[in-house]
C-alpha cells in the first residue's frame, strides 16, 4: 500500500495513505485531545477538539477527518490550537453543570481531563443553562442530559455497535437533545439496556447505575475475565472496591471489543447477593444445619466411599457443570474416573 | 490497664481506657469521617463532621474527643447522624467554590470523599462566597483560602516544630481565615516551606507549586522515601506519573519530624528525572540558585576544590 | 463452531436455523446485525418471527421439528440444479452418491408439506446460499433440542460441505453454545464416553496415558450413563449415590416431576453450588462454591477460544473455589489430589490433551486462544477443516426426517417450544439476584398467537395454566405474532414458571439431549 510521509510536532512518521492526522500522530504517541472521535465508529468531526496547526492551511484543521499527506508539516499543539481547544472548553463549559465534586465520572471524565490540561477552570460566558430532568426510571443507565456535550458517540454507538438506533438528536439549536423517539426515556424504548452506549459516552452523561452509586472511579480496581453467561465468552472488568464487586465496565476484548449485553455489563449483582452458600450444610431431620468444612467433606466422603464399597463404583454418578471451568470440570473428570471409578459423568445442558 | 467494653452499631467492641470513640470504632471496623482530627495531632473537635450518636446523650457528640466509657451504646450512622453530617457539607460547600473540575485535590479530597459519601451534591443554601486571592507567591505551596474548610491541621502541624508556628487563625467569624502574621503572603513570613502543612490538609486549600498541572492524583503513584540529608529522618512520597518520578512531597509529619525544604530539594534532585531549578529567598525575593547552594554545600565544594586544586 | 464469531460479520450469505442470536448470543447477534447493513443476505429459519427473524432477508416460517426436511430440501434443489461445489465435494468428501440419493425424495413440494415452506421459497434460499462466495450456517437448541438433534447437525454438515462452504474464512457450521463453558466441559471430559479432548475412554492406549498420569493401574473402560440415564438409574434404584456441581437439573431437565422423584430415591446426594439451588434443596449435604469472581481459571467459548477467568475478590463467606473442594473430597477418599493453583491443573491438562497442549496461563495472559493448539509456538486455529477434515475426507451422513416424539391432538392441541430471554439466563439462579436484571424483566409470560387466544376467549395478561402429559404451570398469556398458530412459546429462566414439568424427555438416541423444543400442550384460563 502507498504511504506517505509527514512532519508532525518537528518529527517525521511514515503511515498508510488515507491515515488521518490524528492517527499519524498517534503513531508517534504525541497525544491529541478528542472528544467525538472514536476508532470503531464513523468519523463525526463535531466536536473540533482534536484540531491541530498544518502549514499552508488557512484554518485550523480537525485531525479526525483530516488525511495525512506526503510533506505536510502539523503542529499538534500550536498557540493557536491551545487557544482553540480553551474556547472550545469554555463553550462546553458554559453550559455544564460544575458537579465534578459528585459526579461518578470524576476522575475518568473527557471534558475533566482536557479542563485541566489546557488550564480551563470554568465556562467563559455564563450562558442559559439547561435543566433537564435525570432520568432514571430504569434500574441499568442514568442519563443526565445536563452533562451531555452533544459529541454524539452514543447515537453512533447505538446504531453502529449496537444496530438498534434507539437514540438521536433532537430538536434544535440550544435544544439539541440525546433522547429516544418521541423524546421518551430509554424504559419506555426499544432499548435493550445493553449499555454500549454508556461505555463509550466521554462524560458523565451516561452512567451504569449500579456501579457509579458506589464508587469513584478512583478508588476502584480493575480485574479483566470472561462472562459468566452465554458461550460467546466476552471479557470484561470487574470493577472492585473493598473487596467487593461493584460493577462491570468494558475492556477490549478478543471476542466483543468494548460491547456486552445487559447480562455480562449489569448481571453482576448474584455475587454479593444475601443468598449466596456461606457455609457447607449439612441436612438432618430434614432440615439443612451449617456444618464445618471437615465435617461436610468427611461425610461427603464416607457416604460415596460407602456406596461404592458396597454397591460398586457403578452405583455413583457426577454431573459436572457447564458453569464451572475447565480446570474443574477436568478435576471433576479425574475424580469420577480415578477416584469413584466410574465413567458416570455428564453434565445437564450440552447445549 | 484498664479496658472498657462498649457497642457500636451493634459490635461489642473493648478497648483500653482512654480510647475515644472514633478509634474504638475504627477497632470494630466501622470508618467515621473527619477532617479537623489527625492522629498524630491533639483532639480537636472542632468540625464536627465525626459525630455519633450515643444512647443517653442528649446531643451528637463528636466522636474524635469522646472518650469510650463502659457499657456506652454508639451509632455511627444512625439517620440524625447522616442528617448532621450532610447540613455540615452543605454549610462548608455553601461557601466553597465549584472547582473540582481542575482542582489538583480531585481524587484524594475529604470533602469531595464525603459529599459523594453523603450525596450532598452542592450547597443546600447559597451562602456569602469569600474571594480570597489566590496566593501563589513564593515557589513552593499554592494557598486558596476559597477552598479552606478550617479545621485547623495546618496551625496545629506548623506548631508542632517549635521555632516555627507560622500560620494562625486570624479574624473572627465569616471573615476567620488561616494567615501568617500580620496576614502577610507566606513568601514575606518566616515559613520554612517544610510542606508539613500541605501533608495534612484534607481538601485543596494547600497544594504544591511544583506539583500544580503536572497531573492528576489518580495518574500519580506514591513512593515512600526516606530523607537522609539530616538524622531526624523524614518520611517524604516520590511522586510519579508513568515512568517518570515528577515531584516530592511531604508525608505526614510526627512531632520528631521537623520535615525541611533542603530535604526536599535533595530528594527532588537525587530521583525527579527532570528536577526544577531550586529557588531560594535572597533580600526578600525568591531567586533561582545552583543546587549545591540549595543544598547547603557551597562551602564543602570549595574546599573540596581547594583541597583538589 | 468451526470458524471464529468475528467471521459472521464477513458472511455473504448467513443461515440462522433455530437461533434467536440477537436475544440469546446478543454479541454474536451484532456480528450478525453488522452483516445485514454491509449487505449479507440473512435467512432465518424458525417457528417464531423472533428478533433476529424481523431483521433477515427471509423468514422460513418452519413447522417445530422439521429442520431436517427443509436441509434436507434444501439440499435436494442445490444438488439438482447442479449448484453443488463439484470440486470440494470430489476433493474432499465421500459418500456423495448416497447423499444424493437419500435427498432426492425432498422435492421442494414435498418438504413444503413437512415444512410449511413454499416450494418457491426454498428454491431461493438454496440458490442463495449455493451462490454465495462464503456462506455460514449458525445453529443452536432450535437443532439440537429435538429427539433427532444429532440428526439435525448431521443434515447442517451435509449442506456445508455440499458447497464447500466450510474450511474456509467467513463460512462454516457454527453451533452457538448457549453456556459460558459448555465448550469447556466438553472438552474437560465431562462427559461419559471421553476424556479430555474427545479421547475416548474406549481406547486402550488413551486409558493407559490417563492412568499412568493419575498413577493407578488401570481406568474404567465402559462409557458412563448421560444425565437422562443416570436419572433413569437413580429412580430404579440403580444409581445410590450423586455428586453435582453447580447444576441444577431439578429445572433445566425435561420432566421435572420426575427428576425430583428420582433425585429424592438416592440415598445420597451431594450438591456444590453458590445458591441453594431447587436441587440443593434436595441434598443430603451441600457445599458453597465460589463464584467466577472468586476464582481463578478458564473458559472455553463457543468459538473453542480458551480464555481467563481471574480472581477478583475472596470467596464470601465460607465459600470456597470448586477446584479445591475436589481435591478435598478426593483427598479424604484416600487419594491425595493438591495443587497450588488452577495454572497447575492447566499444566497437566496440556500434558493428557493434544488440543491444549500448547495451551498455557502465561501464554493466555496475552490474549484467548483457540484449540486446537498442539505446541507452545502454535498460534491456535481459528478455522477448522482448512485443507483437509479432522477424519481425513468428510463424510456425507444422510438423516431422514422423522416428525417430534409428541405432537398435537385432541386433549393437548398446542405446541410448546421453550428457549431463552434476553434479560436472563439459564434456571435464572444467578439472573433472579442480580438487582437490575429482575427487576426489569421480573415475570415470565406465555406468548400465544391472536387466533389461538380468541378461540379460548383469552385477553392480553389473562392467567392461564398450560399442561403436557407431565405437568402444569401457570402465567400470564401474551397475545403476540411472534408465534404462529398452534404454538406457544415461554422460557425456562424463571423457578416460579418451571415449564420443564412439561417437557418431554424422550431423548435424541445419540446425543441424549432432550426434545425441548417440542411437546403437546393444551391452555386454559384460570380464574
Ligand atoms: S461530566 Fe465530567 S466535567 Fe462534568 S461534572 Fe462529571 S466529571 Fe465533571
Ligand atoms: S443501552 Fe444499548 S440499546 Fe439502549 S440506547 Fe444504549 S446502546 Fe442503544
Ligand atoms: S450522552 Fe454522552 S455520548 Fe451521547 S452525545 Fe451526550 S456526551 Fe456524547
Ligand atoms: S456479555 Fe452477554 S453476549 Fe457476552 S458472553 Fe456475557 S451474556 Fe454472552
Ligand atoms: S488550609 Fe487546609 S489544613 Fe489549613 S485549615 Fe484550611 S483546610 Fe485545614
Ligand atoms: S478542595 Fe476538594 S472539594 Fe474543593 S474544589 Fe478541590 S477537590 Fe473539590
Ligand atoms: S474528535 Fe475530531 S472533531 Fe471531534
Amino acid at each position: 500500500m502507498a504511504e506517505v510521509t509527514l512532519t508532525i510536532n518537528g518529527r517525521q512518521v511514515t503511515v498508510p495513505q488515507g491515515s488521518t492526522v490524528l492517527e499519524a500522530a498517534k503513531k508517534l504517541d504525541i497525544f491529541i485531545p478528542t472528544l467525538c472521535y472514536d476508532p470503531e465508529l464513523t468519523i463525526d468531526g463535531s466536536c473540533r477538539m482534536c484540531v491541530v496547526e498544518i502549514k499552508g492551511a488557512r484554518a485550523l484543521m480537525i485531525s479526525c477527518a483530516t488525511a495525512a499527506t506526503g510533506g505536510m508539516v502539523v503542529e499538534t499543539e500550536s498557540p493557536a490550537v491551545v487557544e482553540a481547544r480553551k474556547t472550545i472548553l469554555e463553550l462546553l463549559l458554559a453550559n455544564h453543570p460544575m458537579d465534578c465534586l459528585t459526579c461518578a465520572r470524576s476522575g475518568d471524565c473527557r471534558l475533566q481531563d482536557y479542563a485541566y490540561r489546557y488550564g480551563v477552570k470554568e465556562g467563559g460566558f455564563k450562558g442559559a443553562v439547561h435543566q433537564y430532568q435525570i432520568e432514571d426510571d430504569n434500574p441499568f443507565i442514568v442519563r443526565d442530559m445536563n452533562k451531555c456535550i452533544l459529541c454524539g458517540k452514543c447515537v453512533r454507538a447505538c446504531a453502529q455497535i449496537q444496530g438498534k438506533s434507539v437514540v438521536d438528536y433532537s430538536y434544535r439549536g440550544f435544544n439539541t437533545k440525546v433522547a429516544p423517539a418521541m423524546d421518551t426515556t430509554l424504559a419506555g424504548s426499544d432499548c435493550v439496556f445493553c449499555g454500549n452506549c454508556v461505555a463509550v459516552c466521554p462524560v458523565g452523561a451516561l452512567q451504569e447505575k449500579g456501579l457509579r452509586a458506589k464508587a469513584r472511579t478512583w478508588e476502584v480496581e480493575k480485574v479483566r475475565t470472561t462472562c459468566p453467561y452465554c458461550g460467546t465468552g466476552c471479557n470484561f472488568d470487574l470493577n472492585v472496591k473493598d473487596g467487593k464487586v461493584v460493577g462491570v465496565t468494558s475492556c477490549d476484548g478478543d471476542v466483543n471489543g468494548r460491547a456486552l449485553c445487559v447480562k455480562g455489563r449489569f448481571g453482576y449483582g448474584f455475587i454479593h447477593h444475601p443468598d449466596r452458600l456461606k457455609k457447607p450444610l449439612i441436612k438432618k431431620d430434614g432440615r439443612f444445619v451449617e456444618a464445618s468444612w471437615e465435617q461436610a467433606i468427611n461425610l461427603v466422603a464416607e457416604k460415596l466411599g460407602a456406596i461404592k464399597s458396597g454397591f460398586g463404583p457403578e452405583a455413583l454418578a457426577v454431573l459436572s457443570s457447564a458453569r464451572c471451568t475447565n480446570e474443574e470440570n477436568y478435576l471433576f473428570s479425574k475424580f469420577t474416573r480415578a477416584v469413584l471409578g466410574t465413567n458416570n459423568i455428564d453434565h445437564c445442558a450440552r447445549l | 490497664m484498664a479496658n472498657v467494653t462498649l457497642t457500636i452499631n451493634g459490635v461489642k467492641v473493648t478497648v483500653q481506657k482512654g480510647t475515644t470513640v472514633l478509634d474504638a470504632a475504627a477497632e470494630a471496623g466501622f470508618f467515621i469521617p473527619t477532617f479537623c482530627h489527625a492522629p498524630e495531632l491533639t483532639g480537636f473537635g472542632a468540625c464536627r463532621i465525626c459525630v455519633v450518636e450515643i444512647q443517653g446523650m442528649r446531643n451528637l457528640p463528636a466522636s474524635c474527643v469522646t472518650e469510650a466509657t463502659e457499657g456506652m451504646v454508639v451509632q455511627t450512622e444512625s439517620p440524625a447522624v447522616v442528617e448532621a453530617r450532610k447540613t455540615i457539607l452543605e454549610l462548608i460547600l455553601a461557601n466553597h467554590p465549584q472547582d473540582c473540575l481542575t482542582c489538583e485535590k480531585n481524587g484524594d479530597c475529604r470533602l469531595q470523599d464525603y459529599a459523594f459519601r453523603y450525596g450532598v451534591k452542592g450547597p443546600g443554601f447559597e451562602g456569602q462566597r469569600h474571594s480570597y486571592a489566590i496566593e501563589d507567591s513564593n515557589p513552593y505551596i499554592i494557598r486558596d483560602l476559597n477552598k479552606c474548610i478550617l479545621c485547623g491541621r495546618c496551625v496545629r502541624t506548623c506548631a508542632q516544630v517549635k521555632e516555627r508556628a507560622v500560620v494562625d487563625y486570624a479574624y473572627r467569624g465569616f471573615n476567620t481565615k488561616i494567615a501568617a502574621p500580620m496576614d502577610v503572603p507566606l513568601g514575606e513570613s518566616d515559613c520554612v516551606y517544610c510542606g508539613r502543612c500541605v501533608a495534612v490538609c484534607p481538601v485543596g486549600a494547600l497544594t504544591y507549586k511544583r506539583l500544580s498541572g503536572q497531573g492528576r492524583v489518580w495518574e500519580l503513584e506514591k513512593k515512600p522515601v526516606t530523607c537522609t540529608f539530616c538524622d531526624s529522618g523524614c518520611q517524604f512520597d516520590l511522586i510519579s506519573k508513568g515512568q517518570k518520578v515528577i515531584g516530592v512531597a511531604a508525608r505526614a509529619p510526627g512531632p520528631g519530624r521537623p520535615l525541611c525544604l533542603k530535604g526536599r530539594l535533595g530528594l527532588e534532585l537525587m530521583y525527579c528525572d527532570q528536577p526544577g531549578t531550586p529557588q531560594l529567598k535572597k533580600d526578600g525575593e525568591f531567586v533561582g540558585v545552583t543546587w549545591p547552594e540549595a543544598l547547603g554545600l557551597q562551602g564543602v565544594l570549595e574546599k573540596l576544590k581547594k583541597i583538589e586544586g | 463452531m468451526t470458524n471464529p464469531i468475528k467471521d459472521v460479520a464477513g458472511a455473504d450469505f448467513i443461515l440462522a436455523i433455530g437461533t434467536n442470536t440477537t436475544e440469546s448470543h446478543p454479541i454474536i447477534g451484532l456480528q450478525v446485525k453488522k452483516a445485514v447493513r454491509g449487505g449479507s443476505t440473512l435467512v432465518v429459519a424458525d417457528p417464531r418471527k423472533t428478533e433476529v427473524a424481523e431483521l433477515a432477508h427471509t423468514h422460513l416460517q418452519i413447522k417445530s421439528g422439521s429442520d431436517i426436511a427443509l436441509l434436507n430440501g434444501l439440499a435436494g434443489v442445490i444438488i439438482s440444479e447442479g449448484l453443488y461445489n463439484k470440486e470440494f465435494v470430489k476433493e474432499r468428501t465421500e459418500d456423495f452418491e448416497v447423499f444424493r440419493a437419500a435427498v432426492e425424495k425432498y422435492t421442494p413440494e414435498y418438504v413444503e408439506e413437512l415444512t410449511g415452506i413454499p416450494a418457491d421459497k426454498l428454491r431461493e434460499v438454496a440458490r442463495g446460499y449455493a451462490g454465495a462466495e462464503n456462506a455460514t450456517i449458525l445453529y443452536t437448541m432450535g437443532i439440537t433440542q429435538h429427539i433427532c438433534g444429532t440428526h439435525n447437525v448431521f443434515a447442517v454438515a451435509n449442506l456445508a460441505m455440499l458447497c464447500g462452504h466450510i474450511g474456509k474464512p467467513y463460512s462454516g457450521v457454527n453451533p452457538l453454545r448457549g453456556q459460558n463453558n459448555v465448550q469447556g466441559a466438553c472438552d474437560m471430559g465431562a462427559l461419559p464416553a471421553v476424556l479430555t479432548g474427545y479421547q475416548g475412554v474406549g481406547l486402550d492406549d488413551v486409558r493407559a496415558k490417563f492412568a499412568s498420569a493419575w498413577g493407578l493401574e488401570s481406568l474404567p473402560a465402559k462409557p458412563g450413563l448421560t444425565v437422562g440415564e443416570m436419572l433413569e438409574g437413580a429412580s430404579r434404584g440403580q444409581i445410590k449415590g450423586m455428586y453435582i456441581m453447580g447444576e441444577n437439573p431439578v429445572l433445566s431437565d425435561p420432566d421435572a416431576g420426575h427428576v425430583i422423584h428420582a433425585l429424592e430415591k438416592l440415598d445420597f446426594l451431594v450438591v456444590q453450588d453458590i445458591f441453594l439451588s431447587e436441587t440443593a434443596q434436595l441434598a443430603d449435604v451441600v457445599l458453597p462454591a465460589a463464584s467466577f469472581a472468586e476464582k481463578d481459571g478458564t473458559f472455553s467459548n463457543t468459538e473453542r477460544r480458551v480464555q481467563r477467568v481471574r480472581k477478583a475478590i475472596e470467596p464470601v463467606g465460607e465459600a470456597r473455589p470448586d477446584w479445591r473442594i475436589i481435591c478435598d473430597v478426593a483427598t479424604a477418599m484416600g487419594y491425595p489430589m493438591s495443587y497450588e493453583s488452577p495454572a497447575e491443573i492447566m499444566r497437566e491438562i496440556a500434558s493428557l490433551t493434544p488440543s491444549y497442549a500448547g495451551i498455557s496461563y502465561p501464554r493466555l495472559e496475552q490474549g484467548g486462544i483457540q484449540w486446537p493448539c498442539p505446541t507452545a509456538d502454535h498460534p491456535g486455529t481459528p478455522v477448522l477443516h482448512v485443507g483437509k477434515f479432522s477424519r481425513g475426507l468428510g463424510k456425507f451422513s444422510p438423516v431422514e426426517y422423522v416428525p417430534p416424539a409428541e405432537l398435537p391432538d385432541q386433549q393437548y392441541p398446542l405446541v410448546l417450544s421453550t428457549g431463552r430471554r434476553h434479560f436472563h439466563y439459564h434456571t435464572g439462579t444467578m439472573t433472579m439476584r442480580t438487582g437490575a436484571l429482575e427487576v426489569h424483566y421480573g415475570t415470565e409470560y406465555l406468548e400465544i398467537n391472536a387466533s389461538d387466544a380468541a378461540k379460548m376467549g383469552l385477553a392480553e395478561g389473562d392467567r392461564v395454566r398450560v399442561s403436557s402429559r407431565r405437568g402444569s404451570v401457570e402465567l400470564s398469556a401474551r397475545i403476540t405474532d411472534v408465534v404462529p398458530e398452534g404454538l406457544v412459546f415461554t422460557s425456562f429462566h424463571f423457578p416460579e414458571v418451571a415449564i420443564n414439568k412439561l417437557t418431554n424427555p424422550a431423548r435424541d438416541g445419540i446425543s441424549k439431549i432432550p426434545e425441548l423444543k417440542v411437546c403437546a400442550v393444551k391452555v386454559e384460563k384460570t380464574a
